[in-house]
């Protein structure tokens, strides 16, 4: 018997709304669907009012975690439209936050998905040890989360030489933590009979469904923008580009793992090569064009567009999250698994919706105008009526509200 | 009968002082204030010692902590929460977003801030507040029960 079985929008393990419609026969999923938008914000619009130095602290906000990812995308546009060299020093300030944050965001991760399968003490653990990264941050930038470091044409704010030697005693003390914890998982016989083999994703899949970032790699697929596309100063410094093979739920976590002793392997090399100089290139106003700007973000390739009509604000601002691309993996990956490791495998691409929601109608297939507020409020509202209707024996602690 | 409803509010007033137990809403936001109050959570600030827990359903919650600017399409849903929240129950905007709209006041798709649709008990400023401050403000809020 075909049972449906709604996971959010409000599910105590997901963190952000999401709508989930898992299909199960027995044990095993036949089928997912999912509905997101509930985060939307409209921030691509509210770009077209702000200036290029305002849409940086917006850019900012689009996800909290990759809070240097989004501006760095975005001030790579923009330089890449006005067509500036950024100073040296910017660059390696840029990788040394880049890096950190991927530390910091990995480690959240892995923390999460311990929760996730019913291991407090990783969750706890890698949380603890995260909070060295946020104090690190609290120390450069003032603020533990979104540090507003980044400036199209270089850094809002220097590290100081006072600075550095923080910097490497917290990378000297995460790295045993880190081997430990790698250990502490790769060795654990429950783990890994939790994970391996688990929301497989094949080669094939990852390509055809064009994932990005950890997602592709834990499948073998070789792409890195770090490496590919070089911004900041990632082709300075030794790094190597992690990949797997089985493109499991194991798979993707050691590539995180592994990910972040390279990491700190970078900070460590930018914090030694840094060079003296300016920090910024001031930009005095951006000619009409447009510019892309690429970044990897913890989760993958970061996209940003954005076309300039010569005036103070971007006329069009577009944004690609890695989560928009990594999505639709979950079709593949979910058919014949069981219904208790669905919420391994929803975390396992490290989603992040909040930077993915986007509001389109589509009707016959063809997208509608832009919803006013009493349209998206009526269907809104009809949607979770119908939901109701849907789901006449749904169990109260599922939460489908 | 009024002297005993009077009686047993003033219970459960007292009974929400202790081990208050936190319902964790997301209307729309940026994830850094999310992230903040799972740290309240986690080994360095560990509220859990005082029996601050976040639980799964609104039913059990004597703190609704909000974030974000309530979206058109979380607003039904907020609605849903709050209604279903055992009262007398401490509402906590936690926020620029949820105090004000924060950055993304003006947005099309915005129905907030918070105050316009429930009321609200406390504010936390601050993008994200520290997790000190939200410990800060859950301890004024549950003093002025
Ligand atoms: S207040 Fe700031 S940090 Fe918090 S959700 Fe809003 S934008 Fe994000």
């Amino acid at each position: 018997m075909r049972t449906t079985i709604p996971v959010g929008p409000y599910h105590p393990l997901i963190e952000e709304p999401e709508l989930f419609r898992v299909v199960v026969e027995g044990e095993r999923v036949v089928d997912i669907d999912w509905r997101t938008s509930y985060m939307h914000r409209g921030i691509e619009k509210i770009a077209e009012s702000k200036t290029y130095d305002q849409v940086v602290f917006l850019v900012e906000r689009i996800c909290g975690i990759c809070s240097t990812s989004h501006p760095i995308a975005f001030c790579n546009a923009v330089e890449d439209l006005v067509g500036v060299e950024i100073p040296e020093r910017a660059r390696y300030i840029r990788s040394i936050v880049a890096e950190l944050e991927r530390i910091h965001s990995h480690l959240l991760w892995l923390g999460l998905a311990g929760h996730y399968i019913g291991y407090h003490t990783v969750w706890m653990w890698s949380w603890k040890y995260r909070e060295l990264v946020c104090d690190l941050f609290e120390k450069i930038s003032g603020n533990r989360q979104s540090y507003a470091m980044i400036k199209p044409g270089g850094v809002r704010q220097d590290i100081k030489a006072s600075e550095y030697g923080g910097i490497v005693k917290a990378m000297d003390e995460l790295e045993p933590k880190m081997n430990m914890l790698i250990g502490a998982i790769l060795d654990d016989p429950v783990m890994l009979a939790r994970l391996k083999g688990v929301g497989k994703l094949s080669r094939e899949d990852a390509v055809k469904r064009c994932t990005v970032g950890p997602v592709a790699r834990s499948a073998g697929v070789d792409i890195d923008v770090r490496r590919d596309y070089p911004y900041a100063a990632y082709d300075a410094v030794e790094w190597n580009v992690i990949t797997q093979t089985d493109g499991d739920v194991l798979a993707m976590a050691v590539v995180r793992l592994l990910e972040i002793l390279e990491a700190v392997k970078i900070v460590r090399q930018c914090v030694d090569g840094i060079p003296e100089g300016p920090i910024l290139e001031e930009i005095p106003e951006v000619p009409p064009g447009e510019g892309i700007g690429v970044e990897e973000a913890p989760r993958g390739e970061c996209f940003h567009y954005v076309r300039s009509d010569g005036t103070n604000c971007p006329y069009r601002l577009k944004v690609r999250a890695p989560t928009y691309s990594n999505l639709p993996s979950f079709r593949s990956r979910f058919i014949g698994e069981r219904v208790a490791d669905i919420m391994i495998i929803l975390a396992s691409i490290d989603p992040c919706y909040c930077c993915t929601n986007r509001a389109v109608r589509m009707e016959d297939g063809k997208p509608l105008r832009m919803l006013d507020e009493k349209n998206l409020l009526d269907l809104s509202w009809e949607r979770t009526k119908e939901l109701e209707r849907s789901f006449p024996q749904r169990s109260r602690s599922w939460l489908e509200i | 009968m009024e002297e005993n409803e009077r009686k047993l509010s003033k219970l459960s007033r007292w009974g929400l002082k202790k081990s208050p137990w936190a319902f964790h809403l997301n209307t729309g936001s940026c994830n850094n204030c999310d992230i903040e109050i799972l740290d309240v959570l986690t080994p360095k600030y560990d509220a859990e010692r005082f029996g601050i827990v976040l639980v799964g359903s609104p039913r059990h919650a004597d703190v609704l902590l909000v974030t974000g600017i309530v979206t058109m399409q979380t607003y039904p849903r907020l609605l849903h929460v709050y209604e279903q929240t055992a009262k007398p129950c401490l509402v906590v905007a936690i926020g620029a977003c949820a105090c004000s709209g924060g950055i993304f006041d003006g947005s099309y798709h915005m129905v907030g801030p918070l105050d316009k649709i429930i009321p609200v008990d406390v504010y936390i400023p601050g993008c994200p507040p520290r997790p000190e401050a939200i410990i800060d403000g859950v301890v004024k809020g549950l003093a002025k029960l």
